[in-house]
C-alpha cells in the first residue's frame, strides 16, 4: 500500500498561504489550482532508490524555476496563481500526425508509478524526490514519430503575464530542452505529474514535467506545453545562454567540472557535509551504454 | 557621553545581521540549504559594509556631517569581520577544511580568486586600522595604503558578478554603487588638481 505522504507532511503552512491568497482575492480565477490533489492507483517501481526522500518542505520550497524568479524561495511564492487547467500539450514535428493532447488524456497514457529518484542540480546540491509519473516512452509511442525523428525537443509554457519575473531571469524564454531519442525512450526517463503522492505543486513544474535522473536538474524541463520531434540536435536554454558552461548532454559527471565550480561533490539537502557525486548520478549501470565511445568531456 | 552612546548604538546595529543569522540558524529557519544561505548572507553583508564604509567620506562632505568620520574605522572593521565569517563559512561549512580543494578553487575559479583577493586586501587595512599604526606609517602613507579598499570593493563586486548564473541585477546594483562612490573621488581629485588656487588637498575631501 502506498504511504500517504500528504498525511505525514505538515501542510498547514501551505493551506494558510492559500487562504491568505484567496482572501486577498488573488486566486479567484476561473480554474482553481489543481496542485496538491491526491493521486490514486499509483504503483511502486523497482527503479526507485531506497534512500530517504528529502522532506516535502525542501522539495517544494527550494526550486529553480526562473519564470517565477531566480531566488530559490520565489517560485513557491510567486507561482501559486499560475493556471494549469485546462492544459494541452502539442505534439508536432516528425510525427505521423501532429496532435494536441489534453492533460486528462496524458494522465491516462500509462499507469502512474512512484519513482523515488536522486535529483542532482548543476549547482552542486541534490535531493531525493518521490516523483509520480509514467515513462516518457508511453507518450512517444502515442506520438508515433517518423524515422526522421532523432531528437525530442520540449518547450515550457511561457506567459509573461503570469510569469512577470521571467524578464529578470537573464535567460531566453520560453525555456527549451531536448533529449536524444534513445535517452528519451530510456525506462528511467519519465513524465512526472506529481510528487509525494499528490499532483505537482506549481513551483515543481505543474502540471507535467520531464525527469531525467542521470542528468543535471535543468534538463528536466517543467510545465511542458510542446513536444516536438526533430532530426537535428535541438537548442537548449542554458546552452543558448552560456554555451561554455552548459552542454546539450549535461549528464551528471563528477569528473567534468562546471567552469566555475567543481562537480566532484554535492550537498544533499538536509545533510551537513558534502557527499561524492556519482557518475551519471548513480544510474551508470542503466545508462552508461547510451554514451559508449563518446568523449564525455567534449559532449558535456 | 552622547557621542559614546551613538557609537555603541552603531556597534550594536552592525551586529544585528549576525544576531539575526545566528538566531535563524538556531531556529532552523534558513531554508532548505542553510549553509548556502549563510554563505550568501555573510557575503552580502561584507559587500554592504564595504559600500557603507566607502560612502562615509562622500556623505560627510556632501551633507556637511564631518563627525561621521568617527564611525568609518568601525564600519570598515565590520566589513572585515563579515568577510571573515564569509570565508569561514566557505572554508569550514562548505569545504570542510579540504585545503587542497580550497587552494584549487582559489587558483582555478576566477570568482573565488576575486573573492579571496577582496578579502586578502582587507587584511592589511584591518591590521593598520589602529591609531598606533597611523602614527607609525604617517598619515600620507597610511591613507595611500587604505586606498586598497577601492580595489577590495571592486574585487568583491566582481566576485559576486562572476558567481551568479544569469540574473545579474544585484551584482550590477552593487557595482553601480561602487562606481558612483569611486567616481566621486575621481571628480574631487580632478577638481582639486585643476583648481589648485583653492589649495584644497584632495585627501581632505
Amino acid at each position: 500500500m502506498l504511504i500517504r505522504y500528504s498525511e505525514v507532511t505538515p501542510k498547514d503552512l501551505f493551506l494558510n498561504r492559500r487562504k491568505f491568497i484567496a482572501a486577498a482575492g488573488a486566486a479567484l480565477t476561473a480554474f482553481p489550482a489543481l496542485a496538491g490533489t491526491k493521486l490514486s492507483g499509483v504503483n511502486k517501481s523497482p527503479l526507485s532508490t531506497d534512500e530517504k526522500p528529502t522532506p516535502y518542505e525542501a522539495v517544494t520550497q527550494y526550486n529553480n524555476f526562473y519564470e517565477f524568479g531566480t531566488a530559490k524561495d520565489q517560485p513557491a511564492k510567486l507561482s501559486q496563481e499560475f493556471r494549469t487547467s485546462p492544459w494541452q500539450v502539442s505534439i508536432e514535428g516528425e510525427v505521423a500526425k501532429p496532435k494536441t493532447l489534453d492533460l486528462d488524456a496524458i494522465m491516462k497514457l500509462a499507469p502512474l508509478e512512484e519513482r523515488i529518484y536522486r535529483f542532482r542540480c548543476v549547482e552542486a546540491w541534490s535531493m531525493i524526490v518521490p516523483w509520480i509519473g509514467f515513462p516518457l516512452s508511453a507518450l512517444i509511442k502515442v506520438a508515433q514519430p517518423t524515422s526522421k525523428a532523432k531528437y525530442v525537443a520540449f518547450t515550457t509554457y511561457y506567459d509573461p503575464k503570469q510569469m512577470p519575473q521571467g524578464r529578470y531571469g537573464g535567460i531566453p524564454f520560453p525555456y527549451v530542452e531536448g533529449l536524444r531519442m534513445d535517452e528519451a525512450m530510456h525506462p528511467l526517463t519519465i513524465i512526472s505529474v506529481g510528487l509525494y503522492g499528490e499532483t505537482l505543486p506549481n513551483q515543481n513544474g505543474a502540471p507535467l514535467r520531464l525527469i531525467v535522473p542521470w542528468k543535471y536538474g535543468f534538463k528536466s524541463i517543467k510545465s511542458i506545453a510542446k513536444v516536438r520531434f526533430v532530426e537535428k540536435e535541438p537548442p537548449i536554454t542554458w546552452s543558448l545562454a552560456n554555451p561554455r558552461e552548459y552542454g546539450f548532454y549535461s549528464n551528471v559527471n563528477p569528473e567534468v567540472d562546471h567552469p566555475r565550480w567543481s562537480q566532484a561533490r554535492e550537498r544533499r539537502l538536509g545533510e551537513f557535509g558534502k557527499r561524492e557525486t556519482l557518475m551519471f548520478n548513480g544510474y551508470g549501470d542503466q545508462v552508461a551504454k547510451l554514451y559508449s565511445g563518446m568523449d564525455l568531456k567534449k559532449y558535456y | 557621553m552622547a557621542r559614546k552612546v551613538t557609537k555603541i548604538a552603531v556597534f550594536v546595529l552592525c551586529l544585528a545581521p549576525l544576531v539575526s543569522l545566528s538566531w535563524r540558524f538556531y531556529k532552523d529557519d534558513l531554508g532548505a540549504n542553510p549553509i548556502e544561505f549563510l554563505t550568501h548572507a555573510t557575503g552580502d553583508w561584507t559587500l554592504r559594509f564595504l559600500l557603507i564604509t566607502l560612502a562615509i567620506t562622500p556623505v560627510r562632505k556632501l551633507l556637511d556631517q564631518p563627525q561621521l568620520i568617527r564611525f568609518r574605522r568601525m564600519l570598515g572593521l565590520f566589513a572585515f569581520f563579515y568577510g571573515c565569517l564569509h570565508l569561514m563559512t566557505y572554508v569550514w561549512l562548505d569545504q570542510f577544511f579540504d585545503w587542497p580543494g580550497i587552494w584549487k578553487d582559489i587558483a582555478k575559479r576566477p570568482f573565488v580568486t576575486a573573492g579571496f583577493a577582496s578579502f586578502v586586501l582587507m587584511v592589511p587595512l584591518a591590521i593598520t586600522s589602529t591609531a598606533g599604526w597611523i602614527r607609525r606609517l604617517g598619515g600620507r602613507r597610511w591613507q595611500l595604503l587604505h586606498r586598497l579598499i577601492y580595489v577590495s570593493a571592486a574585487a568583491g563586486v566582481i566576485h559576486y558578478l562572476w558567481l551568479v548564473k544569469s540574473d545579474v541585477r544585484l551584482p550590477l546594483l552593487y557595482g553601480g554603487v561602487v562606481g558612483v562612490l569611486l567616481l566621486y573621488r575621481v571628480l574631487v581629485y580632478a577638481v582639486s588638481t585643476h583648481g589648485k588656487h583653492t589649495r584644497q588637498p584632495a585627501r581632505n575631501i
